[in-house]
C-alpha cells in the first residue's frame, strides 16, 4: 500500500516535471554552529522540487528542526546559503518571507487571546487585506480543515481540543495562500487517532493546493505514509534521501535499515494477526 | 469637641483628597510611562534586566519618608545649577519632590511584573508570532503585551496602592495630601484628624485596588464589560478627586509653618487676614526650620513666621548677642540685603528655647541658671524637638557652660513636654511661648552668658511677594498686635484644649483688634 500510494505520488509530479519540475527551495553548504560550538547542522545542502512532499527524519538532536527553520529565516545559518525560488532568502525581507510560507508547529501555538477566526486571519490581516476577504479566507479555511465555520470562528483556542487546535493551526498556516508548508512535528502532541486522520487530511490538502510541504518527524511510518521523498539526517547531515520505496528497498546503511525495519515488522505482525483472527 | 474636628475634617477633605489623587495619580502615570518601555527593553535583554531590577529593588528599601525628603536637597541642588546655566529655578518643595519620590516608589512593582509577564509567556506562541510574520514591534504589541496584561496590570495595582499610602508622607515637604490630617493631628494630638487621615487614604486606596483588580480580570478574561467599568469607575475617581481643584486660584499665596502648634496657629491668622481681603491663600505646614526658609528664599512659599534668633545663628551665622532690638534691626537687613525677602517686623511676642526643668526637681537640686545645671548635667538626661540638637544654639550653649548630658532624647513638642512630667527626662528645651510652661509650672532656667539670642516672631514675605503691595498692606496690620500672654493663651488653647488651629487663629484676630 505504501508504495502504491508512494508512486501515485510520484506519478504526478512526473506529470509536472514535464512542465519543468524545478528545485524551489535549495540549501547549499548550509551550517548552523551555536556560539557554545556545538553543530545543529554541518554542510547540509538538498533541494527540494515544487509540489514535493519531503519528510525530515531523525533522532531527536539530529537538526532536523533546525534545518527547516533555516527555510523561513527562524534561524539564520551561521554558513552557506538558502535559496527559495532562486532568490538567496538572506536578500529578502525576514517578515514577507515568512508571510509567504506557511509553519505549523508542534506545540500548535496559537495566540490564546485571538479567536479562531482572528488566529487563522492573522498573516493575511498583516499583509494588509481587506476585512471582508479574511473573513471569508477564514470561512473556507475552516471548511477546508473540517471545522464548521459557525460553530468555531467566534471561539477561543483552550476551548477546543488538542486536535481541532492543530486543524487551526493547520489553516493559519495556509491563511495567506503560500506556495510553502513548514511543519515541525506537527501531530506530536496529538493522540494516534487524530493523528492518522489529520495526517492524512494534510497529505490530501497538499495535493489539491499544490503545496510544497516539507515536514519533520520522528515517526517512520508517518514519513512512509506520507512523504513523496525522505530525508533521514543524523548528526546535523543527511544520510540518505530518497522516496520510500529506495529508502525499503536500498537502505544506505544499518542506521536507515533500523529505522525502516521497526515499521515494517509492526505492519507484518498487526498483518499476520489480523489474517489470523479473521 | 469631636463634633467640631470631624466637621473641620470635612470642610478641608476637598482640598486633600483633590491634592492627594492629582499627586498619587500623576505618580502612577509617570512611574508605569517610565516603567513599562524599560521593564520591555529589560525583558528583551539579559545584559539591562539584573541592573535595572537591583536598582528598583534599592529604592524600595528606602524608608518612604526618607526618600521624600532625600528629594529636597537633590532639587535644590539642581535649581542652583540649572538657574545658574539657563536662569530657570526647579521648585525643591511641594508637589515636585513628591512627585519625583512617589514616581520612584512606583516603578519596582510595575518593573517586575511587566518582565515576569514578558518573560513567562509560551515560547511557542512567540515562535509562532515570528513565524506568521509579525515584526518585532507588532509581535508585541499583537501577542506579547496583551498576554502580559494581566500581570502587568496586577504590577500596576500593587505600585497604585503604595504611592496612595505613601503619598500620605508627603506633607513634610511642603505637598498637601491626606497625610496633612495626620501630620497635624499628631502635633495637635487631635487623634480624630489622625483618624480621618487613615480612613480617607485606606477608602482611596482600597477603591482604587478594587477597581483596578476589576481591571486586571478584565485582561484575563478577555472581557470588555469589565475593563470599560473600571476605566469609568478610575475615571470618576480621578474627577470627582480633581474637581474641587479646578476651581482654586492659579496664583495663590502660599504660607509655609513649620511643624508646631504655635506655627499652624498663625499660618491660619495670616491664611485668615488675606482672606478678609479677598486674597485665596493656600497653607503648606509642618516644614523644617531650614526647608522653610529656603523654600520663601526661593518662592516656594510666599510668607511664614520665623524667628529672629533663629535667623541670626542658623543663616547668619551669628554667635554674639546684641540684644533684643539690634539682632531685630540686623537680621532685618540681613534678609533684604542677602535674599531680598522682606521682614514686614516683629509680631509682638518671643518664642525662644529655653531649658525648664520640673519646679520640684529644680528645687530639689537648687538649680536655677544653665551654670548650676552644668554641675548637675552627666547625671540628667534631656529632651528636645526634632531639630534642636543639631541646631547651632545647642552646641553654643553646651559649649558656653561646659554642659554635658548623660542622654538625650528627641520628640515631637507635644510628647516633650509629658516626656518631662513623667520623668523620661529631666530637662528639655521649651518654647518660651508655649502656655504648657506655665501649665505644668515649669521652672525656666536663666542664661547668664547670654549663649541663646533673642528670638522675636517675626513676620517674611518672600522676594517674589516683597513687591505685591496688596498682600503686605493686608498683612501689616499684625505686626506688633500678639503680646506673649496672648500667645501664650492661644498655644494653650491648642495644646491642651485641643481646639483646632483654625479655631484659635479666630480667637486671636477677635482680640487683637
Amino acid at each position: 500500500m505504501i508504495v502504491v500510494r508512494a508512486h501515485g505520488l510520484s506519478a504526478i509530479c512526473m506529470v509536472r516535471r514535464k512542465k519543468g519540475c524545478r528545485a524551489v527551495i535549495r540549501l547549499v553548504h548550509v551550517s548552523k554552529t551555536y556560539p557554545n560550538g556545538g553543530a545543529a547542522v554541518r554542510d547540509l545542502s538538498l533541494n527540494i522540487e515544487a509540489g514535493e512532499f519531503v519528510v525530515l527524519i531523525g533522532p531527536s538532536g539530529c537538526g532536523k528542526s533546525t534545518t527547516l527553520s533555516l527555510i523561513n529565516r527562524l534561524i539564520e545559518p551561521s554558513a552557506g546559503t538558502v535559496e527559495i525560488d532562486g532568490m538567496r532568502i538572506a536578500d529578502t525581507e525576514q517578515v514577507a518571507l515568512r508571510r509567504r510560507i506557511g509553519f505549523v508547529f508542534q506545540g500548535i501555538g496559537l495566540f490564546p487571546h485571538l479567536t479562531i477566526a482572528e488566529n487563522i486571519g492573522i498573516t493575511p490581516r498583516l499583509a494588509g487585506w481587506e476585512r471582508s476577504r479574511i473573513a471569508e479566507r477564514v470561512r473556507e479555511l475552516l471548511q477546508l480543515v473540517r471545522l464548521v465555520p459557525e460553530r468555531y470562528a467566534a471561539r477561543y483556542p483552550h476551548e477546543l481540543s488538542g486536535g481541532e487546535q492543530q486543524r487551526v493551526g493547520v489553516a493559519r498556516a495556509l491563511a495567506a495562500e503560500p506556495k510553502i508548508m513548514l511543519m515541525d512535528e506537527p501531530f506530536g502532541a496529538l493522540d494516534p487517532l487524530v493523528r492518522d486522520e489529520l495526517g492524512a487530511e494534510v497529505g490530501s490538502i497538499h495535493n489539491r493546493l499544490n503545496l510544497t510541504t516539507v515536514l519533520v518527524t520522528h515517526d517512520m511510518t508517518e514519513a512512509l505514509l506520507l512523504a513523496d521523498r525522505i530525508v533521514v539526517m543524523r548528526d546535523g547531515g543527511i544520510v540518505q534521501s530518497g522516496t520510500p520505496a529506495q529508502l525499503v528497498s536500498a537502505p544506505a546503511d544499518e542506521f536507515v535499515r533500523e529505522m525502516i525495519d521497526n515499521p515494517r515488522r509492526r505492519a507484518m505482525r498487526l498483518a499476520e494477526m489480523l489474517s489470523t483472527a479473521t | 469637641m469631636n463634633g467640631s474636628s470631624i466637621a473641620a475634617a470635612w470642610a478641608v477633605l476637598p482640598d486633600y483628597l483633590g491634592q492627594h489623587v492629582l499627586l498619587s495619580l500623576s505618580a502612577i502615570l509617570l512611574g508605569t510611562a517610565i516603567s513599562l518601555p524599560l521593564a520591555i527593553a529589560a525583558a528583551h535583554s539579559r545584559i539591562l534586566r539584573e541592573p535595572v531590577l537591583s536598582v528598583a529593588s534599592i529604592v524600595q528599601t528606602i524608608p518612604g519618608l526618607a526618600l521624600l525628603a532625600l528629594f529636597y536637597p537633590l532639587l535644590l541642588a539642581l535649581s542652583s545649577v540649572t538657574a545658574r546655566a539657563f536662569g530657570l529655578r526647579i521648585p525643591a518643595l511641594g508637589f515636585l519632590p513628591a512627585l519625583l519620590a512617589l514616581t520612584l516608589y512606583s516603578m519596582l512593582p510595575i518593573l517586575r511584573n511587566t518582565i515576569a509577564g514578558l518573560t513567562g509567556l509560551d515560547p511557542t506562541v512567540k515562535t509562532a508570532a515570528r513565524a506568521v510574520g509579525m515584526t518585532s514591534w507588532q509581535s508585541l504589541w499583537l501577542v506579547e503585551l496583551p498576554l502580559a496584561a494581566p500581570v502587568i496590570m496586577a504590577g500596576i495595582r500593587i505600585a497604585a496602592v503604595w504611592v496612595i499610602g505613601t503619598a500620605t508622607l508627603s506633607t513634610p515637604v511642603g505637598q498637601t495630601s491626606l497625610g496633612n490630617y495626620i501630620f497635624t493631628g499628631l502635633q495637635t494630638e487631635n487623634w480624630v484628624f489622625v483618624l480621618f487621615g487613615c480612613v480617607a487614604a485606606a477608602a482611596l486606596a482600597v477603591l482604587v485596588d478594587r477597581l483596578l483588580a476589576l481591571a486586571e480580570s478584565g485582561f484575563a478574561h478577555r472581557s470588555r464589560f469589565r475593563l470599560l467599568t473600571a476605566f469609568a469607575g478610575v475615571m470618576l475617581v480621578v474627577v470627582a478627586g480633581l474637581y474641587p481643584l479646578a476651581g482654586a486660584a492659579e496664583r495663590q499665596v502660599v504660607i509655609g509653618a513649620k511643624n508646631f502648634d504655635e506655627q499652624y496657629t498663625l499660618s491660619a491668622l495670616v491664611s485668615d487676614q488675606l482672606a478678609r481681603v479677598g486674597i485665596p491663600a493656600n497653607r503648606r505646614s509642618g516644614l523644617g526650620s531650614t526647608i522653610i526658609f529656603r523654600a520663601l528664599a526661593t518662592g516656594d512659599i510666599d510668607v511664614y513666621v520665623d524667628y529672629s534668633g533663629t535667623i541670626w545663628t542658623n543663616q547668619m551665622h551669628r554667635s554674639d548677642s546684641p540684644g533684643r532690638a539690634e539682632v531685630l534691626r540686623q537680621t532685618a537687613k540681613w534678609l533684604t540685603a542677602r535674599y531680598g525677602i522682606l521682614d514686614l517686623g516683629p509680631l509682638g511676642f518671643e518664642n525662644a528655647y529655653v531649658l525648664a526643668m520640673r519646679s520640684d526637681r529644680a528645687k530639689a537640686l537648687g538649680i536655677r541658671s544653665l551654670a548650676d545645671l552644668a554641675l548637675y548635667a552627666p547625671r540628667l538626661k534631656i529632651g528636645g524637638d526634632y531639630e534642636f540638637f543639631s541646631r547651632p544654639e545647642w552646641s553654643k550653649v553646651a559649649n558656653a557652660y561646659g554642659i554635658n548630658f548623660l542622654a538625650q532624647r528627641s520628640y515631637q513638642p507635644t510628647f516633650m513636654y509629658r516626656a518631662l512630667q513623667d520623668g523620661d527626662v529631666d530637662v528639655i528645651a521649651a518654647f518660651s511661648s508655649d502656655g504648657r510652661i506655665a501649665e505644668y509650672n515649669l521652672r525656666l532656667l536663666s542664661d547668664p552668658k547670654s549663649a541663646l539670642p533673642p528670638y522675636d516672631a517675626i513676620l517674611l514675605v518672600s522676594p517674589k511677594r516683597a513687591r505685591d503691595a496688596k498682600v503686605t498692606a493686608a498683612l501689616k496690620p499684625l505686626i506688633g498686635k500678639l503680646n506673649l500672654s496672648l500667645m501664650q493663651r492661644a498655644n494653650l488653647m491648642v495644646d491642651r484644649d485641643k481646639r483646632t488651629p483654625e479655631d484659635v487663629a479666630k480667637w486671636l484676630a477677635k482680640n487683637i483688634r
